[in-house]
């Protein structure tokens, strides 16, 4: 409790309150007493240059003093309150152009000062405040009495206030910005009812179309596989098994390109179809058919990974049962398996649903005219429009549509959805499949299968030819411009190649995200799964609802709302990594529940009865059995974090580019070969990544001898 | 060590309109061990459980030797567990989990590896520090949980149904070890189990619950010969219910007197446990006896087990002696024997 006091305490009096546009050094750490006002601390900026809205903040420290002593709960939620509070109020009410609205100037006179956002000193100071309030609600009795419950909830929350609802809430405000001099509401209504967004190929039916189509085939052909899979002893179905890997280490471009050097106008395809039969087949992988395609080809191994449990998570007893009554294969294949499986069906149906949603790579790459939400999105924010209102609505509706996929998973699957079944198999040999599904089965997958491996294979030998189509000379000098070493005069090393920046970015990024998502995500997991409280509930349903947002979404809503203080983050690092953490956090959930429910209760319950502290039972007890659920949340969120788009396309600078932004210029420039290269080396060093992580964070020694 | 006492005062817990336990009191005297008997359901767990501090109680007070800790964690409380499933962290050794509270409690390392070993010695377990749990059989992973709570010397030593997974013949030899040790420590233990005849072979007192109640509590003793309902009746032991009528000399069931300590019940007509030992065989016509007629009879090796039909109804009978003993299907005549016969209050 005093330590958070300290904490804020240090943010207030000593640490420079607003974020340093020339970075922190250990000079201008200690801002106590600094003569520029924007280099100084709360305290100094307060007494020496008449800031007064500093001060109900700073008064917070001294009320919570009362409650240091006693430790009255009382006083320490006042004191947390206030801090917050006063700390929130400063920052919305005074921006970079004094009052941030004509009321506030109207009520206080005007304001000859400024103030940019919150830097080190303000974040230490929210989370001092924000700890000491959590720590007088546990005085309170709320938590059970637990402080690091108490915390934990209060951090999540925060965390879930302020990189997602605020942002959200701040982008739905902007589809009312007047444009050319329309009203505000004519605006809204005026970018609502565009035909180019309801229309017959407007917009919105055409992202809806797709969605369900991409939705259908995927969950079909994924059905395929993953019968096959279990329920056949067809030779090589381990080998089908690694389909799954692949959409979690392909960068979202390989698809595309690989349809692009079959299908596309100097493909494989089309040049045959020219030389055999004198046939022009023109472009039509540029549009609909061939965004479909490649959506179809990336999100099958993704249902395909749902429905394997869907289809081991059907009893065998039941089916044996269905037997033993003299029912034919078939007819318990039809009557029996087949309905048990159907809400796992349409969760994988959703599931593709919403991918398919927020894919923005397939369709920016082969959409040509036809346009998806995700893709006007982008230009409405990058584009000549620069129409941000225009972004707003269509983000809304995004997010409308990914909300109802939300709730109707939720409908389909049951409240618990989220905590992944445990496998627990009952007795019973699974019933092999009747003999004509097999032979459909059988058909529909291995061809696709095989197609999907041509896919990539050409896509990734596309990196080692001159020019697809042209010139079919193998060559390494797309992979010399990318990543190209070279010595200076001095020796020194020079990383010449053009990937080199993004590429060092991506990765430092991705590392730094990856084990605060995971640290996050498990710490989410652990409350919702371990600890009952008043409100957790509605923080499951919170934090649930913060993943269905689409991440083109976040991306419109992030530059919406960070571009100017009270968090001033547009085009630093940390936004990046923000984005990162809340875009992966479902992965460190997902895996922490689930190994959770594999975890005896009663043995955290043990150690809190052996007098350890909650946090003490967390970290010698808990964790160490979590590891393998560890290794899982750090390696997807690292992997994901180098292979996303949707959302960071919004967010990169030209300091912090990142790998995927790169590789989509070099294809809007048509340099597919260094595009394809950069695509290798990626998927490379993803493999790379998954065998080190598991290698360092171990195996659980569970002492098990093996038999 | 020796145990405080613990008092339950109108705790009683709910989840949202649900009663799990209805609030209610219980003393559990110092140095002595109370169980918590009754089908699963009935709230003995959860009642345990508010003791043990996992569970806050919806009302009430706790008081552990006459400090008020309903709102403390279970660390702060001096109370330790013995969980059903052990819970001995797989990770750790066998000594690193008993040293495990002691470290918690900011115990230096080595001084609580001592004190481990010692503890283990205690449950004969000396040696086996370094093992991991899982190489261990289910009575030593039982006898290291037991280690693991007492070497904390707790005012209040909970047990959640210990021994329910052991097979019978270890559970018969380690319900009487926990006897032991409480005895020889003077230890205060709440004991859960849904195991008559485990509550009566460890415990000073039974407390039956029933639907988040105390359906009766007392002594082994008082619980199975004046049982006050016929759900403890039926739960403490096997029981025949029959109607009979309260005299003031005897009780009259289906025209036979039986002289029974007429409990201050109400004279008249009245529900009646029968135990299955206080029923009498006899040759058919024998005089002063209910006529009755042998069902089916299962010799058990040292006694039988026998179904018969009578006027008052159909009983359940245990008939002592061997195979050669063992009553065959056909008519018979039985006499009861009133210390094994009991009048109910009508409920």
């Amino acid at each position: 409790m005093r330590s958070w006091w300290a904490l804020a305490a240090a943010g207030l009096l000593l640490l420079p309150w607003h974020v340093q546009q020339d970075g922190l050094t250990p000079a201008t750490m200690l801002a106590l007493g600094a003569g520029e006002p924007d280099m100084a601390s709360a305290l100094t900026q307060a007494v020496a240059h008449g800031r007064w809205w500093f001060w109900p903040a700073l008064l917070a420290l001294p009320l919570a003093l009362p409650g240091l002593v006693t430790g009255r709960a009382a006083w320490l939620l006042a004191a947390g309150g206030l801090g917050l509070l006063a700390i929130a109020a400063q920052g919305l009410a005074v921006g970079v152009m004094g009052w941030t609205a004509p009321w506030l100037e109207a009520a206080f006179g005007p304001m000859e000062d400024r103030q940019f956002g919150i830097g080190l000193g303000g974040a230490c100071a929210v989370l001092g405040f924000l700890f000491l309030f959590t720590e007088g609600l546990a005085r309170r009795g709320l938590f059970r009495g637990d402080r690091f419950t108490a915390g934990a909830v209060g951090l999540l929350a925060l965390c879930i206030l302020l990189f997602t609802a605020w942002p959200v809430g701040t982008m739905l405000a902007q589809v009312t910005t007047p444009r050319d001099g329309v009203p505000a509401l004519d605006a809204f209504w005026l970018r609502l009812a565009d035909r180019k967004v309801w229309g017959a190929g407007g917009v919105f039916w055409n992202t809806v179309v797709l969605a369900s189509a991409s939705a259908t085939a995927a969950t079909l052909l994924g059905l395929c596989f993953a019968l096959l899979v279990t329920r056949t002893a067809l030779p090589g179905r381990r080998a089908l098994r690694l389909l799954t890997v692949l959409p979690i280490i392909t960068p979202p471009f390989v698809i595309g390109l690989g349809l692009i050097l079959i299908f596309g106008r100097s493909g494989l395809v089309n040049q045959a179809a020219e030389a055999l039969f004198g046939v022009q087949l023109g472009r039509w992988i540029y549009g609909f058919d061939g965004v479909f395609l490649a959506q179809v080809f990336s999100f099958t191994p993704t249902a395909f990974l749902v429905l394997i449990g869907v289809v081991e998570g059907v009893s065998p007893t039941l089916e044996e049962a269905s037997g033993t009554l003299r029912a034919s294969p078939m007819r318990t294949f039809r009557a029996v398996s087949l309905p048990l499986m159907r809400p796992g069906l349409a969760n994988a149906w959703l599931v593709v649903f919403v991918e398919s949603l927020t894919d923005f790579g397939n369709p920016i790459l082969l959409g040509g005219s036809f346009g998806v939400l995700s893709t006007e999105i982008f230009f409405a924010v990058v584009g000549a429009q620069q129409d941000f209102g225009r972004a707003a609505v269509l983000a809304g509706l995004m997010l409308g549509l990914g909300f109802g996929a939300f709730f109707a998973q939720r409908a389909v699957v049951g409240r618990r959805s989220y905590v992944s079944m445990t496998g627990k198999g009952d007795a019973g040999l699974p019933t092999p499949l009747p003999g004509p599904v097999r032979r459909l089965a059988m058909a529909v997958a291995l061809p696709w299968a095989a197609l999907t491996l041509a896919v990539y294979a050409l896509a990734l030998l596309g990196g080692f030819v001159r020019v697809w189509g042209r010139d079919w000379t193998l060559t390494l000098s797309h992979f010399a411009r990318a990543f190209a070493l070279e010595r200076a005069p001095d020796g020194a090393l020079i990383w010449a190649g053009g990937a080199w920046h993004s590429l060092f970015t991506t990765v430092q990024l991705a590392a730094i995200a990856a084990p605060l998502t995971a640290g996050l995500g498990l710490l989410a997991a652990w409350l919702l799964a371990r600890q009952q409280f008043r409100g957790r509930g509605l923080l499951e349903f919170a934090l649930m609802l913060t993943f269905a947002v689409p991440g083109t979404v976040i991306g419109v809503a992030y530059i919406l709302t960070f571009n100017v203080p009270p968090l001033e983050l547009t085009g630093t690092a940390t936004i990046l990594v923000i984005c990162f953490v809340f875009r992966n956090l479902p992965v460190g959930v997902r895996s922490g529940m689930a190994a959770m429910s594999q975890l005896d209760r009663s043995l955290d319950e043990a150690a809190s009865t052996l007098r350890a502290s909650t946090g003490r039972a967390l970290r010698t007890v808990v964790l160490p059995l979590l590891k393998p659920a560890l290794v899982t949340a750090l390696v997807y969120s690292f992997v994901r974090a180098m292979t996303t788009v949707s959302a960071v396309i919004f967010l990169v600078s030209a300091e912090h580019e990142m790998a995927t932004v790169f590789i989509i210029n070099r294809v809007i420039n048509g340099d597919y070969g260094l595009a394809i290269a950069y695509c290798t080396v990626l998927i490379v060093l993803m493999l790379a990544a998954m065998g080190l992580i598991n290698l360092l964070v171990g195996r659980r020694r569970l002492g098990r001898r093996a038999a | 060590m020796s145990g405080a006492a613990v008092m339950l005062e109108g705790i009683g817990k709910s989840y949202g309109a649900q009663r799990a336990v209805h609030p209610l009191d219980l003393t559990v005297e110092g140095g002595t061990l109370v169980t918590l008997l009754g089908p699963s359901g009935c709230g003995k767990t959860t009642l345990l459980r508010m003791v043990a501090g996992l569970e806050t109680p919806s009302e009430g007070r706790l008081l552990i030797g006459g400090r008020d800790v309903t709102r403390l964690p279970p660390g702060a409380r001096n109370v330790s567990m013995v969980f059903q499933s052990y819970a001995l962290f797989p990770h750790m050794s066998v000594g690193e989990n008993v040293a495990y509270g002691l470290v918690s409690g900011g115990m230096g390392r080595r001084e609580a590896a001592k004190r481990a070993e010692a503890a283990l010695e205690g449950v004969g377990l000396a040696g086996f520090a370094s093992r991991l749990p899982s190489e261990m059989s289910g009575g030593q992973q039982q006898r290291v949980a037991v280690a693991r709570a007492l070497v904390l010397e707790p005012e209040v030593l909970l047990f959640d149904e210990p021994l329910s997974n052991l097979d019978a013949k270890l559970r018969r030899s380690m319900r009487e070890e926990i006897r032991a040790l409480q005895q020889r420590l003077g230890l205060t233990v709440l004991y859960v189990t849904h195991d008559q005849g485990e509550a009566m072979a460890v415990a000073d007192r039974i407390v039956v619950m029933q639907a988040g109640r105390i359906a009766q509590q007392g002594t082994p003793e008082a619980l199975y010969t004046r049982p006050a309902s016929r759900f403890v009746a039926g739960f403490m032991g096997e029981a025949n219910l029959a109607e009979g009528v309260l005299g003031p000399d005897a009780l009259d069931i289906g025209g036979l007197a039986v002289p029974v300590d007429g409990r201050g019940l109400p004279h008249g007509p009245c529900p009646v446990v029968i135990r299955p030992e206080a029923i009498r065989l006899h040759p058919a016509g024998t005089p002063g006896a209910l006529p009755a007629r042998v069902l089916r009879a299962t010799c058990m090796g040292g006694h039988a087990e026998a179904t018969l039909e009578t006027p008052i109804g159909t009983l359940f009978a245990l008939v002592p002696g061997g195979f050669a003993l063992t009553p065959r299907p056909g008519p018979a005549a039985v006499t009861l024997d009133p210390a094994g016969v009991v009048p109910l209050p009508r409920d």
